[in-house]
C-alpha cells in the first residue's frame, strides 16, 4: 500500500526533507519581518511529523479522525499569519513548497516501481493541505473583520454638557444597532444626572433616518419629556428631511433646527440666558 | 462596480451593507441627492422587514435602465411566512409587530414604482425602483 510505504520513506528522511523544504521556502521569500527564522523551522518541523503521523496510521480520506491534529496544526497556523498579516498566498505557499522536496525525494527512490503512484499521492496530499490552509486563512481573517464590525458598532457617543442645564448627543453612524439604545439610555441617565433641561440630538453624522432610527428618537424624546427635559433634533439635512416626509413620519411638536449652532442659541434662549460680548 | 450584485441578508450588520452598496449604486446612476436618499432609506426599510419578519434572505441591486434614464433596481426577497393582507399591510401605520407601521407604506412613497408580491408560507419579494 502506497500511503504506509510514502510514510516509511518521509521518516527515513525527515531531517532532509526539513532541510529542503526550509531551502525552499526561503527561495519562495519568507516574511521575516512579520516572523522569525526560528518560528518558521519550528512550524515546519511540527507539521512534517503531524504529516508523517497521519501518513503512518494509513489514511488516505482526509476526513479520517488520523488527519485531525494535522488539520488542528494548520488551523492554529494560517489563523495567526492571518491575524499577522500574512497574504493568502504567503500562507498558501509555505505548504505548497512541500511539494518539491518530496517530489524529489521519491524521484530518488529507483527502487520503486510506483513512484507515479506516489507522486500523485503526496501531489493530492499537498494540495488538500494548501486548500485547508487557505481556508483556515480566510476564516481567520473573516473573524477580524467581524471583531472590527462589532467594535464600529459599539463606538460609544459620549453626551456632552454644552452649558448648564444643556445636554448634547453628536449620533454618528448608523443608527439600527443596539448602539443606538445604549446611547438614548445614557442620555436619560445624564439627564437625571446633571439636572438638564435641554438635550439636543444632533444627526448630522447620520446617513440614513428610516423609522427605525425615527421610532428611536421619538421614544427618547418622549422618554425625556417625562423625565420634564425637552429636546431638539439638530441636523436634519434637506435630503433627510424630504425622506422623512415621503416616509410619512411625524415628528409631532419636536423642536428641530437645521444646525446644532442654533439648537444651541435656542435652548439659551429657552434658559433666558444672554451672552454679551464685550464692549469696545 | 459590476451592474449587478446579490447581498446576502442574514444579520442586521448586513443592511448597513445593503445601504452603502444601495448608495453607491445610486450615486453611480447619477441619482440627485434626495433620490439617493430616498432608494436607500427604503432598501433599509424593506430589508429589515425581511430580517425581521421574514427571517433573512437576500438582496439583488441592479444599476438599470428605464426608458433610457438610469435606474437602479432592487429585489429583496425572504423566504419569511409571507404577508396574509397585502392591502391591509401597505396602509399607513399598520404593523404586525412593534414598529410605526409606516416602513412598507412609507417606502412604496419614496420610490417610482413599488412592486410586492407575497403569499402566505411562501415568502415576500419587493421590487424597488427609482430612476433619474
Amino acid at each position: 500500500m502506497s500511503v504506509s510505504q510514502l510514510a516509511e520513506l518521509l521518516k527515513q528522511n525527515e531531517e532532509q526533507i526539513l532541510d529542503k523544504w526550509l531551502s525552499a521556502q526561503r527561495a519562495a521569500g519568507i516574511r521575516f519581518d512579520l516572523i522569525d527564522e526560528r518560528n518558521v523551522q519550528d512550524n515546519s518541523r511540527d507539521l512534517l511529523k503531524a504529516v508523517i503521523m497521519a501518513l503512518a496510521q494509513d489514511a488516505d480520506d482526509f476526513d479520517a479522525p488520523a488527519w485531525k491534529p494535522l488539520k488542528a496544526q494548520l488551523e492554529r497556523l494560517s489563523r495567526t499569519q492571518a491575524r499577522q498579516g500574512f497574504s493568502a498566498s504567503e500562507t498558501a505557499t509555505f505548504v505548497f513548497s512541500l511539494k518539491e522536496p518530496l517530489f524529489e525525494l521519491i524521484q530518488n527512490q529507483s527502487q520503486y516501481d510506483n513512484r507515479v503512484d506516489l507522486v500523485w499521492l503526496v501531489n493530492k496530499l499537498v494540495d488538500k493541505l494548501g486548500l485547508f490552509s487557505v481556508e483556515y486563512y480566510m476564516a481567520g481573517r473573516e473573524a477580524v473583520i467581524r471583531e472590527q464590525q462589532e467594535s464600529l458598532l459599539e463606538l460609544s457617543t459620549p453626551v456632552v454638557q454644552l452649558w448648564d442645564g444643556v445636554l448634547a448627543v453628536p449620533l454618528i453612524g448608523a443608527l439600527d444597532s443596539n448602539r443606538t439604545q445604549i446611547v438614548m439610555e445614557s442620555l436619560l441617565q445624564k439627564i437625571v444626572e446633571t439636572e438638564s433641561d435641554i438635550a439636543i440630538i444632533d444627526i448630522t453624522g447620520v446617513p440614513t433616518v428610516d423609522t427605525m432610527v425615527a421610532q428611536h428618537l421619538l421614544k427618547t424624546i418622549t422618554a425625556a419629556k417625562l423625565m420634564g427635559a425637552r429636546c431638539i433634533i439638530s441636523g436634519i439635512r434637506p435630503q433627510i428631511a424630504a425622506t422623512i416626509v415621503h416616509l410619512g413620519v411625524e415628528l409631532g411638536d419636536v423642536v428641530t433646527k437645521s444646525s446644532l449652532a442654533d439648537a444651541f442659541k435656542l435652548s439659551l434662549k429657552e434658559l433666558n440666558v444672554r451672552l454679551v460680548g464685550n464692549a469696545r | 462596480m459590476t451592474k449587478t450584485q446579490t447581498l446576502p441578508l442574514k444579520q442586521e450588520t448586513d443592511i448597513v451593507i445593503i445601504r452603502q452598496r444601495v448608495r453607491k449604486a445610486a450615486e453611480e446612476a447619477r441619482l440627485g441627492l434626495v433620490s439617493q436618499t430616498k432608494i436607500v432609506t427604503a432598501a433599509s426599510e424593506i430589508a429589515r422587514n425581511a430580517l425581521i419578519y421574514g427571517g433573512g434572505g437576500q438582496c439583488l441591486i441592479e444599476l438599470a435602465n428605464r426608458d433610457g434614464r438610469a435606474a437602479v433596481r432592487l429585489v429583496i426577497a425572504d423566504q419569511g411566512p409571507g404577508i396574509a393582507d397585502i392591502e391591509r399591510a401597505l396602509v399607513d401605520g399598520y404593523t404586525s409587530g412593534s414598529g410605526l407601521g409606516l416602513g412598507l407604506s412609507g417606502s412604496r412613497r419614496l420610490v417610482d414604482e413599488f412592486d410586492l408580491k407575497s403569499q402566505p408560507g411562501a415568502g415576500t419579494t419587493v421590487e424597488l425602483w427609482k430612476w433619474k
